[in-house]
């Protein structure tokens, strides 16, 4: 049995993990991939506090060489349910169960998926998330990118440097991202913008070659060429697994306040899975010092 | 065993021709979930001295990453007597990487 299970290793699970082994709480961290969550694709970190420049990798290196200094534990199994037992928590992976008097869900978020036929086979063959990560990979090539938020105008801008012709492809008439990133859009000659469409069918081979998009206005569908897709329609929240302890809101956010506090006596949240307003680097280790400072009260209650 | 670093003019003798099975990481400097991955590939090339596991930075190598259709990394790619038999995109977990590695 554990004083505190902490389910996620990024930023702000393993910030809670900090704490909790300060207050002298034994701790294990459960991650299903690697330490670093979402950070990891950020090559150049510029606006947490202390360092000017480091990158993601770096970063959350350094975070977790501390957290496991402190005595932290770390496991790397898949937390897929929580069961509120007598006088405890179990937390069941893939692989085992353990228990702990509390809970940290610290899972993050991930990339919203349009949700086409073949869409995951596809990832790395022609269609991906991170127009930064991926853009070199389609110099002089044509792609489509798909959205309407600040991500997707942003690797439009990016991938409209890199590739002959850029689609971008947008469900509404209007962008819900900064009129300055639009505007400059609007400029680039290699940039057609299709409004009120949507990708409704991914045609490859062996790897993408066509998308059916369809007007969702006069209900017309035309035929794209391309190299690649960027999908850039937000993020969601992955606390699906907890829903039937935890109260989500509408989009799936975990509901809970500055302090951290489920709904649920013993399990507390922290980081991008919270509903919040702003969800950055430092948001994330903010609500990580929070959630295990509320968790320690609980435990010494 | 270490991983070796793989160039064109290599690859052909230390994948294509190995007698072993290899995992070929493709990979860069500046993506941070190939960082990642990194040490868990050294665990595995540690434990399992029977697969050869090797790197190939593909801002180095752009011939060998456009044969292989390589688009986005990190990208696992194994192979069995000089054939591609598995392919693994994104950072992926130890396990993940041992069943990759299984078939």
């Amino acid at each position: 049995m554990y004083d505190i299970i902490i389910i996620g290793a990024g930023p702000a699970g393993m910030t809670a993990a900090i704490y909790a082994r300060r207050a002298a709480k034994s701790v294990l961290v459960l991650e299903a991939v690697n330490y670093g969550g979402q950070i990891l694709n950020t090559p150049d970190i510029e606006n947490y506090p202390l360092e000017a420049h480091i990158s993601g990798f770096d970063f959350s290196t350094r975070v977790y060489e501390q957290a496991k200094g402190l005595g932290a534990e770390f496991v790397f199994e898949k937390a897929v349910e929580i069961r509120n037992a007598e006088g405890c928590k179990e937390v069941i992976t893939q692989k085992s169960t353990y228990k702990a008097k509390a809970v940290i869900l610290a899972t993050g978020s991930e990339n919203r998926k349009l949700g086409l036929e073949e869409e995951e086979r596809l990832v790395g063959r022609g269609v991906s998330y991170c127009a930064t990560c991926d853009g070199n990979f389609y110099r002089k090539k044509t792609v489509a990118v798909v959205g309407g938020g600040n991500t997707a105008l942003e690797d439009a801008l990016y991938m409209s440097d890199l590739a002959e012709k850029v689609y971008l492809i947008h469900r509404r008439d209007s962008f819900r991202g900064e009129e300055t990133n639009a505007a400059r859009l609007k400029e680039r000659e290699n940039v057609e913008i299709l409004y009120n469409a949507k990708v409704t069918k991914l045609i490859a081979e062996k790897r993408l070659k066509e998308i059916e998009v369809t007007d969702t206005i006069t209900g017309s569908v035309r035929t794209i060429e391309l190299n690649g897709l960027f999908i850039a329609v937000g993020r969601v929240p992955e606390n699906q697994n907890f829903a039937s302890v935890i109260d989500l809101d509408d989009a799936g956010y975990v509901l809970a306040g500055e302090d951290c506090h489920t709904n649920c006596d013993g399990i507390f949240v922290a980081g991008d899975n919270r509903t919040k307003t702003l969800r950055q680097l430092v948001t994330a280790t903010a609500d990580g010092a929070m959630a295990a400072t509320e968790a320690v009260k609980y435990l010494n209650n | 065993m270490a991983m070796t670093e793989v160039t064109k003019e290599t690859f052909e003798a230390e994948v294509l021709k190995a007698e072993s099975l290899v995992l070929a990481d493709f990979n860069a400097d500046w993506c941070g979930p190939c960082k990642s991955m990194r040490p868990m590939l050294e665990e595995l090339a540690e434990a399992r001295p029977e697969i050869k596991i090797v790197s190939i930075n593909i801002d180095e190598e752009d011939e060998l990453t456009d044969e292989y259709d390589v688009i986005s990394i990190p990208c696992l790619v194994v192979f069995k007597n000089g054939e591609e038999v598995n392919r693994s995109v994104g950072l992926i977990s130890r396990d993940a990487i041992a069943e990759l590695v299984e078939g």
